[in-house]
């Protein structure tokens, strides 16, 4: 656990020192103005996803023994748009508001209290979506079984894919600037 | 005091990638944060309302597989992150209450939209089994189908009512 508690800080200092404490920021990603969290994120997955693929060669780590979090079709399409309306209204996810509050943002305390609500609506009203909630169980599948190609091949192809949207992202930082908003970052001198 | 800058987002993402295989170098797991909210609840369910706890079944179900809710990994691992996003706020200068938001909203309509925003995250963190940290970010790591669909699911919502939410945040 305590380990736990060291990762967790972990986490947290990086989220915030990359500005994922701010929600003008988190919401930039979908006005096109601040592209900070499609960088940060997919460079951690591609990132996490090399690393894992690199610990399991060393013998480091089994694969089979990761938890991989298992498909349920519907609710994990569900799940995922309702999300998304929480984030563009709050402007926050979990991981994040904690981060926020951390720091003193009231929004992100009132997005923690709201996610409070919400979770005890779902677990009240439990019987209502329980049916939706189990359905289409595909088991745990990975996206490199469903295209055909290895873990190792997948991820390259994510790499790929995740350079074309970085360079997406910084086109669409400077096209959608704004006046009242700086970037505030530190930049790489190519 | 002048804020200091934020970093590099692509050395973040380096960083946070690395702290995620910590994470699953160590506990086989990756990260995530919701479940700890819901930990948090079922526990303070238990302590406020014991019979509830035991009539409704999602809950007894919870308690059954997690006796203890609160000594969970998760919840440790968020305490961690208040204090992770602390120490590097106060390293930054950017330790301050305030209400962030767009330049034509009031306070109000903010902290409002902040709390239903919450809600239907909160609910939706549940339904789809995970929220970005743990469906998206670890899901997409471990090249899951559910993590990826989540993640299409969130990014995509959240894309496509933006113009209608803009006035939050333009």
């Amino acid at each position: 656990m305590l380990l736990a508690f060291i990762i967790g800080i972990g986490f947290g200092f990086v989220l915030e020192s990359n500005g994922f404490s701010s929600s003008r920021r988190l919401a930039g990603m979908f006005y096109g103005y601040d592209a900070t969290v499609l960088k940060v994120f997919f460079t951690a997955a591609i990132v996490g996803a090399v690393g894992l693929l690199f610990l399991s060669l060393f013998g480091q780590i089994d694969l089979n023994y990761i938890y991989i979090n298992p498909t349920f079709l519907y609710s994990a399409i569900g799940g995922g748009v309702i999300m998304g309306v929480g984030f563009i209204l709050g402007g926050y996810c979990p991981g994040t508001s904690f981060c926020a509050a951390a720091i003193g943002k009231l929004d992100a305390m009132a997005f923690i209290g709201g996610i409070v609500i919400g979770i005890i609506l779902f677990t009240e009203g439990f019987p209502l979506w329980e049916e939706f909630f189990y359905a289409k169980n595909l088991g745990a599948p990975i996206m490199s079984d469903i295209v055909g190609t290895s873990r190792g091949v997948f991820t390259l192809g994510l790499i790929i894919v995740a350079l074309a949207m970085f360079w997406v992202g910084e086109w669409a930082e400077k096209r959608f600037a704004r006046k009242d908003y700086k970037l505030n970052q530190k930049e790489i001198k190519l | 005091m002048t804020e200091k800058k934020y970093m590099n987002p692509y050395a973040g993402g380096v960083l946070l990638g690395l702290v995620l295989i910590v994470a699953f170098w160590v506990s086989g797991r990756g990260l995530g944060a919701s479940g700890a909210v819901k930990s948090a609840i079922v526990s303070g369910v238990k302590t406020v309302a014991p019979g509830h706890v035991e009539n409704t079944a999602y809950y007894k179900d919870y308690m059954e597989t997690h006796p203890k809710p609160m000594y969970s990994w998760l919840v440790f691992e968020m305490m961690g992150v208040l204090v992770g996003g602390f120490l590097s706020g106060a390293i930054a200068g950017r330790l301050k209450f305030k209400v962030e938001k767009g330049p034509n909203v009031t306070n109000k309509t903010r902290l409002i939209f902040a709390v239903i925003g919450g809600v239907f995250f909160g609910f939706g963190s549940q339904l789809g089994r995970g929220c970005t940290s743990g469906s998206a970010l670890t899901g997409m790591s471990v090249l899951s189908v559910g993590g990826f669909v989540t993640m299409a699911g969130i990014f995509g919502t959240a894309f496509a009512l933006a113009y209608f939410a803009r006035k939050l945040w333009l």
